[in-house]
């Protein structure tokens, strides 16, 4: 086994960090995010508050811990649900060819011309701002990439000789696929399900910026820095700590997915 | 119709006094990152017009031993020591500006793949007329007609189309004629040849490289020849290098060389070579196996919106018969049909039309002999790398052949599995090893052992050899013949490589363009050839007789007129 390269230790502390704090924010945060405190409004960062208190005096690192709770376990289950859907999918597309196929793919195509978060916009406009809102709105956006990527892997793969030796011992199809093509398709997903978990994240974080997320006042990143603008010039802070926030974890989750990739598929560099 | 080489080979006794056209001494090559020696004390002289051969395994250092000579090794390789003349010139002194002059002017070098070594986006003109632009000044005319005429040399039919056309109109053969031209047409000094012809298939092989000796013989170009194949070798060359590991472990004249080998690790290569065995008696009373009637198979006939691709028919009407016992090889180029129908043999191609019979009954899928059949006919496919799921360990894959057929408990499949990688010649604990921890020749064991294990009475090998090196290709094409002698399976061999075919076959039939040009048992196809074609295929293999010193002699075969005669 090689040594852990830096980026593997860099992206796994971050992102390990960040999970963390949403972890513990399920059970314990410095103050309750949603408790109003009016005496010390935009309190700047402090012994009390470590992190500076907001325009109603809420404690910035509870709501920021909170935040990463909801973040964390949206783009977990957004990732989830759209490798779950476009590995079903790609692994249909490419083991059927001809009609279903051609089919499936003229859709899939369709979806995948749109980007992500315009697809996300309209369709949360549709189906209402609230958490399972946006997995599902993320979940169809980044599914069609998933597809895309599994398709591939499966083409490549049924033209390997293992594949028809699997066939000539008179193994069923269905057996083939999740025996031996399943198996082999999980080293690129793993690699894909990281980036996308960063853009999910990204992409969650802007829709709440646009007040499209998790309604208030539950506590997001994006909804934080949206908030921020008004007092940017009395209270940098409030609008320093959500942004970095974001910005650290994108940091972290590319760092990881990098080392990732070396390790697992060093095929899909340029992905 | 035999006759002893010599032909193509000059005897010639050269110079070797004075000037060397290239001197290497004591060259030692390191990979700098793990310090790990991969050509070790190499040296080599060669005189102007000579011809000699480097001969190796893969891995022993060959190739990088001859990409030093124009300092092309790659970036993680470094010179440990050793020096490198040119013309006197010392090589790893000169700076890149004199280094440029010579690559391509004095040195030229033809490489192993002919679909990769031409630039897909450039007309084969503007390519051939690069190296010339480069290293020579001469009017637009005069390249041009200097072009044409290498062109018209290497052998294409009409040059002048050829330079408006890019390489992907020309095959294999062709296009690493046109390496050849591009080459040659500098009139180097030095020709640096890797592999040039193994990715060709035989007939062409021996058209490529007797024309590479015509014009290198012409312009008294030296060239040092590159391969895995002895006896392709030997027929070239007057002097050959054996090297492994990279070191060089013997050296001399050709024949010498052939005739008395010293080092060990030569006669081992030499014993390697396939040699024909004793004819066995096959009953031809019972009645076949596997029988083939007038099988066709089309393949594609993509019908889009608009158009309608016409489809190629890669069969047209095969008929055979396997008998129990009996060993049946198919050769044939590439291209006609023999992998396609060792393909639907099995049951992977639909057939478009004829029928499949297993001990009377049509085993078309979804039939009534189909499931019999299945459990009875295994495969034994060509790439080891490709064939094993590389995530599963070997004692899983080989156990997923006994999921079918007769009910097994766990323990009764281990104890199976463990009995068939004994008789591979693989240990128990190899069971738990993944795929990526083998070496090729263990993981055509391995495949052997899975198509094996369930007892089938008919396996279909698709060059099952052709990936390996010399010395195990004759370790595996042991284990199978001694395999189907015990358990005597019937056997499709399909191979291109006609020596290993006379080593393992009882019958022969050579296929061409997706049909049978001749069929017979293997002395008459190999001793009495009627068809032209068999001939043409024979006489591009030379075969080896073995000596009771543990040397051999070249013998060529088959149709002997085709060599070129060189003037001396």
């Amino acid at each position: 086994m090689r040594l852990p390269s830096l980026n593997a230790v860099l992206g796994a502390t971050i992102v390990g960090l960040i999970v963390g704090a949403g972890l513990v924010a399920m059970v314990w945060t410095p103050y309750d995010p949603l408790k109003l405190d009016f005496l010390a409004r935009l309190a700047p960062p402090s012994a009390h508050h470590l992190l500076g208190t907001d325009e109603f005096g809420r404690d910035v690192l509870s709501r920021l811990m909170r935040a990463a709770t909801t973040s964390v376990w949206i783009s977990i289950l957004t990732v989830c649900a759209s490798i779950l859907a476009g590995t079903a999918l790609g692994l249909v597309t490419g083991y059927m060819r001809g009609w279903t196929d051609r089919i499936l793919m003229m859709f899939n195509d369709a979806l995948l011309a749109f980007p992500g978060i315009l697809l996300a916009l309209g369709l949360l406009s549709v189906v209402g701002a609230n958490m399972y809102g946006i997995i599902l709105a993320l979940g169809l956006a980044y599914t069609p990439l998933v597809t895309r990527v599994v398709r591939g892997a499966v083409l490549s793969l049924k033209e390997k000789e293992f594949i028809e030796a699997s066939r000539v011992l008179g193994n069923s199809e269905s057996f083939t696929m999740v025996r031996h093509v399943l198996p082999n398709c999980i080293a690129p997903l793993i690699v894909l399900a990281t980036s996308m978990f960063g853009w999910v994240l990204l992409a969650e974080s802007a829709l709440s910026f646009l007040g499209l997320g998790v309604p208030p006042p539950a506590p997001t990143w994006g909804n934080m820095l949206a908030e921020s603008r008004t007092y940017i010039s009395q209270a940098a802070w409030l609008g320093i700590f959500p942004g970095l926030c974001i910005s650290l974890a994108l940091l972290g989750i590319n760092l990881l997915g990098d080392a990732l990739r070396d390790r697992l598929d060093p095929h899909m560099r340029g992905l | 119709m035999r006759c002893a080489t010599g032909l193509i080979r000059i005897c010639g006794v050269f110079e070797m006094s004075g000037a060397g056209l290239l001197e290497i001494e004591g060259l030692t090559l390191t990979v700098s990152r793990i310090d790990k020696e991969v050509v070790s004390d190499f040296s080599l002289e060669l005189a102007p017009g000579e011809i000699v051969g480097i001969v190796g395994e893969s891995g022993s250092g060959k190739s990088m031993a001859a990409r030093a000579i124009m300092r092309l090794e790659p970036p993680a390789v470094s010179r440990r020591g050793g020096s490198i003349r040119f013309d006197g010139k010392d090589v790893c002194a000169m700076p890149q500006r004199v280094l440029r002059r010579m690559r391509g002017g004095d040195v030229g070098m033809v490489f192993q793949e002919p679909l990769t070594s031409l630039n897909p986006s450039m007309r084969i003109g503007s390519q051939l007329e690069e190296g010339l632009k480069l290293h020579r000044r001469i009017a637009v005319a005069e390249r041009r007609r200097l072009i044409l005429d290498m062109l018209g040399r290497v052998g294409l039919r009409d040059p002048e189309a050829a330079l408006e056309a890019y390489p992907h109109e020309f095959s294999g053969g062709m296009r690493q004629r046109i390496m050849l031209a591009s080459v040659m047409l500098l009139k180097p000094r030095l020709l640096i040849a890797d592999e040039p012809t193994t990715a060709l298939d035989a007939v062409v092989q021996r058209e490529v490289l007797d024309l590479m000796l015509q014009l290198t013989r012409t312009n008294g170009t030296a060239v040092l020849l590159i391969s895995h194949d002895l006896p392709m070798i030997a027929r070239y060359t007057n002097r050959i290098v054996v090297m492994r590991q990279g070191r060089i472990v013997e050296e001399g004249a050709t024949d010498a060389l052939l005739e008395k080998p010293q080092h060990s690790y030569t006669r081992q290569l030499l014993a390697a070579m396939p040699r024909r065995t004793a004819k066995r008696g096959i009953d031809h009373s019972v009645p076949p196996l596997v029988e083939v009637r007038d099988l066709i198979v089309d393949y594609g006939g993509r019908k889009g919106f608009l158009r309608r691709d016409p489809g190629k028919r890669a069969l047209r009407g095969v008929s055979l018969s396997i008998r129990p016992r009996e060993v049946v090889a198919i050769v044939g180029e590439s291209g006609s049909g023999k992998t396609t129908l060792g393909r639907s043999i099995a049951g992977l191609v639909k057939p478009s039309g004829g029928s499949i019979l297993y001990g009377g009954h049509s085993i078309l899928p979804g039939s009534e002999g189909w499931p019999d059949y299945r459990l009875n006919c295994q495969m034994i496919f060509q790439d080891p790398y490709s064939s094993l799921d590389p995530r599963i360990p070997i004692g899983a894959t080989i156990t997923e052949a006994l999921r079918h057929g007769k009910a097994l408990s766990a323990a009764e499949k281990h104890a199976r599995v463990i009995e068939i990688l004994g008789e591979v010649g693989l240990s128990a604990e190899f069971a738990k090893r993944y795929p990526h921890e083998l070496s090729g020749g263990q993981r055509q064991r391995v495949a052997i052992a899975r198509a094996l294990v369930r007892k089938p009475a008919f396996v279909i090998a698709d060059e099952p050899v052709s990936a390996l090196d010399v010395t195990v290709r004759m370790q595996v094409l042991d284990l199978l013949t001694r395999l189907q002698e015990r358990h005597g399976f019937s056997c499709l061999f399909i191979s291109h490589d006609l020596s290993v075919v006379e080593q393992i076959a009882d019958r022969v039939v050579v296929m061409r363009d997706g049909a049978i040009v001749e069929e017979g048992s293997r002395d008459a196809i190999f001793d009495g050839p009627r068809d032209s074609y068999t001939r043409r295929l024979l006489s591009a293999i030379p075969t080896l007789e073995g000596n009771p010193e543990g040397g051999v002699r070249l013998v060529e075969r088959g149709d002997c007129r085709n060599v070129i005669e060189l003037p001396a």
